[in-house]
């Protein structure tokens, strides 16, 4: 028994330290509590997405995408001109959605071709890949605007004629048009969620009660308890007196989060995703077993790319305001800190650890510029230790993975010279 | 004739033959446009030397088999940190310059020893894991300028905490070497002590390469399996290779900085080591195979491209800063070239 506690200790340290660094800061930044609640409410909503746009690549072996940043940039190219030619309000933002679709799957599909020539440096490259499309973008909207192609509205170009301003001010157009469609408090938000959870674990629980799974089991009675009790807090938030009822949950973004976090669970039932489980496991034996392995690569790259333009355009519509040459750069590398910190590895990812880690990982960007002038007097050593816990756990994690698979090449080089 | 003429751009490498043909387009424009073409000769080969031992720090990794070191930043610091202790102690002039150095240098091999010891333990993702220990010791030394305990005037913010973003050198050893016995020529000014080092430094990595270490090195990263038969400690070799790799890149940024005039803290050193890596495989070297000629000519090509592309494309095209988006397509893509040509294949 101390062994299993053991084990799941040593399997889930990350996450634990994390918990913990979370927890201290939350303290050490003095912050009110309901401040950083409702800061994480907006973060969850404005990046979860982005998150969930990395899991099937990792599955299909090709590690943690860099090149999301790729996606997010189609994204902001179709936002720059649609918004430039008047489109507003939802269908505006709608309009972006289907617009950026077949551009990010362009993008996506010349990614994976070039990921395709690069079998196991697929990281570094899709990384590399990122920073030369940024350069590619650059040239798109520093030079290629106004000079060659046109754009809908004057005031986006640098005085002069040539190139897009820095910042464009989504407040006008398509700020919260997705968000404020329609909302509802938090305690009635969390009611739902507990009924619902609870009517489909409860359900479960009855279907499975004589399965010999005893995982599965306990898997599902933890759910139910952790439906139950949002019950619990939901009541509780609204027969008392605090802040936390007056918090707005924006439905229409949290359901489609929801759809693509079940689309992710769902389409490693279908064929497709165990073809992508298949590759991700062995090339080899995919390519013996009949599955086209390198279409189902460049297939999984193109769908992280789509997935990642949605993704920016429900990031940015939230923000409010379209930095051009800024908002994509940084994308990649806290998307992929957020999935890390959740217990993801480079080969194995769920959308539990997807949502975990955009907590903690948001939890801490949120508590660390006070948590930092509270401990050292300066809130800029909080800033920095963020960016650095970002670069940190990536590396952490990139190190991890590398040394258990060149520990398990030895043990294979091993048995072939036996 | 055609099949020589192929052979012949099949050995020098088309992107190679792309950005040097590039290049003297470049300097013909410049002519043509009546800009100060000696003048910027003279920069061209400033640049070269300033660059040139950051880039010539690329060699020992790819041949031992470690990759494209894009861990570069970790040198970079540990060279910042040596310069940083000599103005601490009042050093000027080349004696500052060499207290920079001595004291860098055994930082240098600490970090290079324990980075080593990392890559022999993540082989085959050495590039990957080597880009974010740079980050990541960037970012961690981000808080370290902040909090370090030097109190020179000249390196501390004179209110407010910690040490400033650019720390001028003017008072200490500025240009010290670019100065050492430089001449005019043509119109084209010659930092000869600039240059006199950096060819110092090619022959030293020349030489060693040639020692028996230098051999067992290159042994071990052109067969890993053939290396193991012949009782070549492959590890060691790797290990002795990134700590030279790392020695060299703190070095590299002690010439940078006296020629630059100014140390650059904080986030600074964070993209430095991609610079490096695009100036050498334009030079020609892949991610398996360096000379130092490939060091020799893609400083120059590289440097002179982003030195002379600059005043020629303001002419041109008055708006914007075209060639800041031409330098990044231009390293990122030669990278990205390199890596598809490397390529893990089947």
């Amino acid at each position: 028994m101390s062994r299993k506690i053991k084990n799941l200790l040593v399997k889930n340290v990350v996450t634990i330290v994390f918990v913990l660094l979370c927890i201290f800061g939350i303290v050490a930044s003095e912050q009110p509590l309901p401040f950083i609640v409702k800061e994480l409410l907006t973060r969850i909503g404005r990046n979860s997405f982005l998150v969930l746009s990395l899991i099937i690549p990792v599955i299909a072996g090709m590690g943690l995408n860099f090149g999301i940043t790729i996606g997010a940039m189609a994204a902001q190219i179709v936002m720059i001109f649609a918004i430039s030619y008047g489109a507003t309000g939802f269908s505006g933002l709608v309009l972006c959605i289907v617009l950026s679709t077949p551009l990010a799957a362009l993008f996506g599909y010349i990614t994976g071709r070039v990921l395709n020539k690069t079998i196991g440096q697929e990281m570094i490259t899709s990384m590399i890949m990122g920073f030369f499309a940024n350069g590619l973008y650059q040239l798109l909207f520093l030079f290629l605007v106004g000079t060659m192609l046109p754009i809908g509205n004057e005031n986006f170009l640098i005085p002069g004629g040539v190139g897009i301003v820095n910042t464009i001010d989504l407040k006008d157009n398509v700020m919260y048009a997705f968000d404020s469609l329609w909302t509802i408090k938090l305690p009635m938000f969390l009611g739902i969620f507990g009924v619902l959870g609870a009517l489909v674990t409860g359900y479960l629980v009855k279907k499975f009660k004589k399965s010999e799974n005893k995982v599965l089991r306990s898997r599902l009675f933890f759910y139910l308890g952790l439906s139950l009790s949002t019950i619990v807090v939901a009541v509780v938030l609204q027969s008392t007196v605090n802040l936390y009822k007056l918090f707005e949950i924006p439905m229409i973004t949290f359901a489609f989060i929801a759809v693509i976090g079940a689309f992710n669970v769902l389409i490693f039932k279908t064929k497709m995703g165990h073809d992508f489980r298949t590759v991700g496991q062995d090339k080899h034996i995919a390519h013996v077993s009949g599955i086209n392995v390198e279409k189902r690569r460049i297939l999984s790259i193109m769908i992280s790319t789509i997935l990642a333009a949605w993704g920016q355009i429900i990031f940015l519509q939230n923000l409010g305001t379209l930095n051009t040459y800024g908002s994509h750069v940084q994308i990649s590398t806290f998307a992929i800190a957020a999935l890390l910190i959740g217990g993801a590895s480079v080969s194995k990812a769920t959308v539990g650890q997807a949502f975990l880690g955009v907590i903690l990982f948001h939890t801490l960007f949120i508590v660390s510029p006070m948590a930092g002038k509270n401990l050292f007097g300066n809130a800029q050593v909080g800033e920095y230790f963020r960016t650095f816990i970002a670069y940190g756990v990536i590396g952490l994690s990139l190190g991890l993975h590398a040394w258990k698979t060149f520990k398990a090449q030895q043990q294979r080089d091993k048995v072939d010279i036996n | 004739m055609s099949d020589k003429l192929r052979s012949t751009l099949k050995n020098i490498g088309i992107p190679r033959f792309v950005i040097v043909t590039m290049l003297i387009v470049i300097y013909i424009a410049a002519y043509f446009l009546k800009l100060n073409v000696p003048r910027l000769l003279s920069d061209n080969l400033v640049r070269m030397g300033m660059n040139g031992v950051l880039v010539l720090a690329m060699v020992p990794g790819i041949l031992s088999g470690t990759g494209l070191n894009f861990g570069l930043p970790l040198g970079i610091i540990c060279g910042i940190l040596g310069g940083l202790i000599s103005i601490e102690l009042e050093m000027t002039g080349i004696m500052g310059f060499l207290v920079a150095m001595i004291c860098s240098i055994p930082i240098a091999i600490i970090a290079g020893y324990f980075y080593g010891k990392l890559l022999n333990r993540v082989k085959g993702s050495e590039m990957m894991v080597g880009t974010y220990v740079g980050f990541s010791i960037v970012s961690l030394m981000c808080i370290g300028w902040l909090v370090m305990p030097f109190n020179s005037d000249a390196i501390r913010w004179p209110i407010g905490d910690g040490l400033r973003t650019t720390i001028a050198l003017t008072d200490f050893y500025e240009k010290v070497l670019n100065n050492f016995m430089q001449f005019t020529i043509f119109g084209v000014t010659v930092p000869t002590g600039l240059l006199l080092f950096f060819f110092m430094m090619c022959l030293f990595v020349f030489l060693f390469l040639r020692t028996k270490t230098g051999m067992a090195i290159r042994a071990t990263g052109s067969s890993n399996k053939f290396s193991k038969a012949s009782g070549i400690d492959v590890d060691k070799s790797r290990m002795i290779a990134t700590v030279l790799s790392t020695a060299l890149g703190a070095i590299g940024i002690l010439v940078y900085a006296q020629s630059y005039g100014f140390f650059q803290l904080y986030t600074a050193p964070l993209m430095m080591g991609f610079a490096a890596v695009a100036a050498i495989l334009l030079g020609g070297a892949s991610a398996h195979n360096a000379k130092i000629t490939h060091v020799l000519l893609g400083v120059f090509v590289f440097q002179g491209l982003l030195l002379v592309a600059l005043p020629v494309a303001n002419v041109i095209f008055p708006q914007g800063n075209l060639s800041e988006v031409m330098r990044v397509i231009v390293q990122y893509g030669i990278i990205l070239y390199a890596l598809t040509k490397a390529g893990g294949g089947q």
